[in-house]
């Protein structure tokens, strides 16, 4: 009799896979918003210094950052290993700094002005002379809100 | 006719998410912040600012990284700790700085405040940054604490609880007045 019949009809059926496509854009879009692409590439080695008292800063968007510390250890037998500053994808010199920060203010909306913060990534071994130097410079470009940006300490 | 065969979607979409995964960073920055002043004009460069001495704290920190304070070489603790002592002065004591009657207009009363003590933090150009980070972390943690004890006794609530009208009123009590002084070369430069 065909009723007992084991074979036919009695199959495991295959999993719906559609929705899987959906599941991972919608991971994407996540980490497409909290995130933002990496601006530089980092060419002074820089391990900030830990703080207690630190504020997350305010608007991304209307900083620029100032990395100064020594060239990573690819580019120090092309470069030494003497403290160097870099802005965007080069190295530079303390005095192009107030270029830079003009250039870099004057791209940003009339409203985000206000708001303008320099961030200065510094490595932890560095000495204060060319932070100081830096800062000199901020203050005759009229860059005075600036950030020591620094790793939370535990 | 057939459906369309969609389950590459998915490879395709993993793919797009590891190259955003692997270019983007996560890191919010954040750090200390701070004002710094105003450029010198160019006519008045070589005026000083007549500030009395009880009303300055001075800390040092030498090429060697060895942090003095007073004639004393304290430690971060007890740099917190001198400093909220200077910049609340309770006693009234002749060399700490002046209490100076101000009205505070949320609290609607008087409040005796040390309005014009300055703590100058002095480096020397071969100062290690990160020595001087942990001076300035200390110092603002000084600040803080103070903030934090006058708003539990005043508001009954912690400082980061507190609305906008009474930080603003706090923060007149305990301006913060960290001088970004300017460096002396004393010992080996760069």
């Amino acid at each position: 009799m065909s009723r007992f019949n084991k074979d036919g009809g009695r199959e495991m059926p295959e999993m719906n896979t559609s929705s899987l496509p959906d599941l991972i854009f919608t991971i994407l879009f996540f980490f497409m918003m909290v995130t933002s692409m990496r601006e530089v590439t980092m060419m002074v080695k820089v391990v900030k210094p830990k703080a207690t008292q630190i504020e997350k800063l305010a608007r991304k968007s209307c900083t620029s950052f100032i990395y100064i510390g020594q060239p990573t250890d690819m580019l120090k037998s092309q470069y030494g290993s003497g403290t160097r500053i870099q802005l965007n994808d080069r190295y530079a010199e303390v005095s192009e700094v107030y270029d830079f920060v003009n250039a870099d203010r004057n791209s940003m909306a009339e409203s985000d002005k206000a708001f303008y913060t320099v961030s200065l990534k510094v490595d932890q071994r560095t000495p204060m002379g060319i932070v100081t130097d830096v800062k000199q410079v901020l203050r005759k470009a009229f860059a005075l809100k600036i950030v020591y940006s620094s790793e939370k300490a535990k | 006719m057939p459906g369309l065969n969609t389950s590459s979607t998915a490879d395709i979409s993993f793919m797009l998410l590891i190259f955003f995964l692997t270019t983007t960073s996560m890191d919010t920055d954040a750090g200390l912040a701070r004002t710094l002043p105003k450029p010198p004009e160019e006519n008045q460069e070589n005026v000083e600012m007549k500030v009395k001495e009880r009303n300055i704290l001075n800390i040092r920190v030498n090429k060697d990284n060895m942090v003095m304070m007073g004639d004393a070489y304290p430690t971060l603790d007890e740099i917190k700790e001198r400093a909220k002592e200077f910049i609340k002065n309770e006693k009234n004591d002749p060399h700490m700085p002046e209490l100076v009657p101000e009205k505070i207009k949320y609290l609607g009363r008087t409040v005796l405040i040390t309005k014009n003590h300055v703590i100058s933090v002095q480096t020397d150009r071969g100062t290690d940054y990160g020595v001087y980070i942990l001076v300035q972390d200390a110092l603002i943690s000084a600040y803080n604490e103070l903030r934090n004890e006058f708003a539990l006794a005043e508001f009954g609530h912690a400082y980061e609880f507190c609305n906008d009208d009474e930080k603003k009123a706090i923060r007149e009590i305990y301006p913060q007045k960290i001088s970004e002084a300017e460096p002396k070369k004393y010992g080996q430069a760069l």
